[in-house]
């Protein structure tokens, strides 16, 4: 008797019925998520910069809102303090990976042709041209773009997202995926507020809290020193934190959401 | 339109399914898609149409069954029903709440079609 709905159809009969019954085969109950080969991969990374001490952040943003002049900054401020290296990802061109090497820091290029996100396997095939061996901070700067980047993981430990004082504050309320995925916002450009008066940041960080999330949010400046401290003292504190906790490596916001906890373990069922 | 990746991923995981299974090919895949996975069903549904072409799912209809966003509230443990964008505790108002469904993106079933008896003992 089919296990399905209780008929009689038989390896014997089923060719007299087949069309007309409709139900012709089994059906497989699976429950596996859709990203779980992407996961894999991601942990694959994630394991391999936890073999060499590297802390990996992935930036992530609308285009233009400042992650390579950001990452520029950055650089120019923990060069000395930090070894870092740079995974830059766009369509085309390899103008950020020049800019950064301009820096006199590693850089290497993904370009995605028409993909609008990274994934981890990107990523993974990247970092065989980069030797993680004493490296501290592996920034992956992803393609910009405030939608499709929030559902891959590509190994990192932490998500920061840029939110520029040039866009709306309400643009948490807009993308609430890639907002909900960060484990810090930075308001970037943050040097315009004082003649920008349609962007308030403490609506910006309202539309944050309504997602759930007491992300921290800063504000950053990437052409005025004083006005990365934020920046880089949670640069710091998260990397100092990363390495205190040794074995127990950070795994970023979306990791471990509250679903994901709740849920069933990602594995094939009834099968 | 990362939608085209994610049914690339589905595919590779029905084509493993219906090999495991010595199907002859795939009717139905049911997924399940929540707003907060970052996946609009109707682009999913556009972009399985070009996906599908070549491959043992090419006859295949694709369901998506959609997941309604629920969060429990760590304050007072109140269960709310949600948008996307605001996910508050309904009864209490905090915002310091876990999101208990809505992010999902999953297979759930593959209906396969096979005319062979043994690949429906394996199924059971």
């Amino acid at each position: 008797m089919c296990e399905t709905c209780g008929c009689t159809i038989t390896a014997g009969n089923v060719h007299l019925t087949r069309d007309q019954h409709g139900h012709d085969g089994p059906v497989i109950e699976v429950l596996q998520d859709l990203l779980a080969a992407n996961d894999r991969t991601a942990e694959h990374n994630r394991s391999h910069f936890n073999e060499h001490g590297v802390f990996a952040i992935n930036l992530m943003s609308s285009p233009g809102a400042g992650k390579t002049a950001l990452l520029e900054a950055t650089i120019d401020a923990l060069g000395d303090e930090y070894r870092i290296a740079v995974i830059e990802g766009d369509l085309e061109t390899e103008n950020d990976a020049a800019r950064i090497r301009a820096r006199g820091v590693r850089a290497v290029q993904i370009t995605t042709g028409s993909a609008c996100h990274l994934d981890a396997h990107l990523v993974h095939q990247a970092l065989h041209e980069l030797p993680l061996h004493g490296l501290d901070l592996l920034f992956i700067e992803n393609v910009g773009n405030l939608v499709c980047p929030a559902s891959f993981d590509l190994g990192q430990h932490r998500n920061v997202v840029l939110l520029s004082v040039t866009e709306g504050d309400d643009k948490p309320a807009k993308y609430p995926v890639m907002f909900r995925a960060a484990d810090l916002v930075v308001l970037s450009k943050a040097d315009l507020l004082d003649v920008l008066d349609d962007f308030d940041p403490l609506r910006a960080e309202a539309a944050l809290r309504a997602l759930g999330r007491d992300t921290p949010v800063i504000r950053a400046a990437a052409r005025r020193t004083p006005a990365l401290q934020p920046w880089l003292d949670w640069l710091r504190r998260e990397l100092a934190q990363h390495r205190k906790a040794h074995n127990q490596f950070a795994v970023p916001a979306t990791a471990l959401s509250g679903a994901a906890l709740l849920r069933p373990a990602r594995s094939m069922v009834g099968d | 339109m990362h939608e085209l990746s994610i049914c690339q991923a589905l595919l590779t995981q029905v084509e493993d399914i219906a090999r495991a299974h010595a199907a002859d090919g795939v009717k139905r895949i049911i997924v399940e898609v929540g707003p907060l996975s970052g996946v609009e069903p109707s682009l999913l549904a556009v972009a399985f149409q070009l996906a599908r072409a070549g491959s043992c799912a090419a006859q295949a209809e694709l369901t998506c069954e959609l997941a309604p966003v629920t969060v429990r509230c760590t304050e007072c443990g109140a269960e709310s029903a949600c948008a996307a964008n605001c996910l508050l505790c309904t009864e209490c108002g905090g915002y310091r709440t876990q999101v208990i469904s809505g992010d999902e993106l999953r297979l759930l079933r593959v209906e396969l079609s096979s005319a062979d008896e043994s690949v429906r003992r394996t199924a059971a």
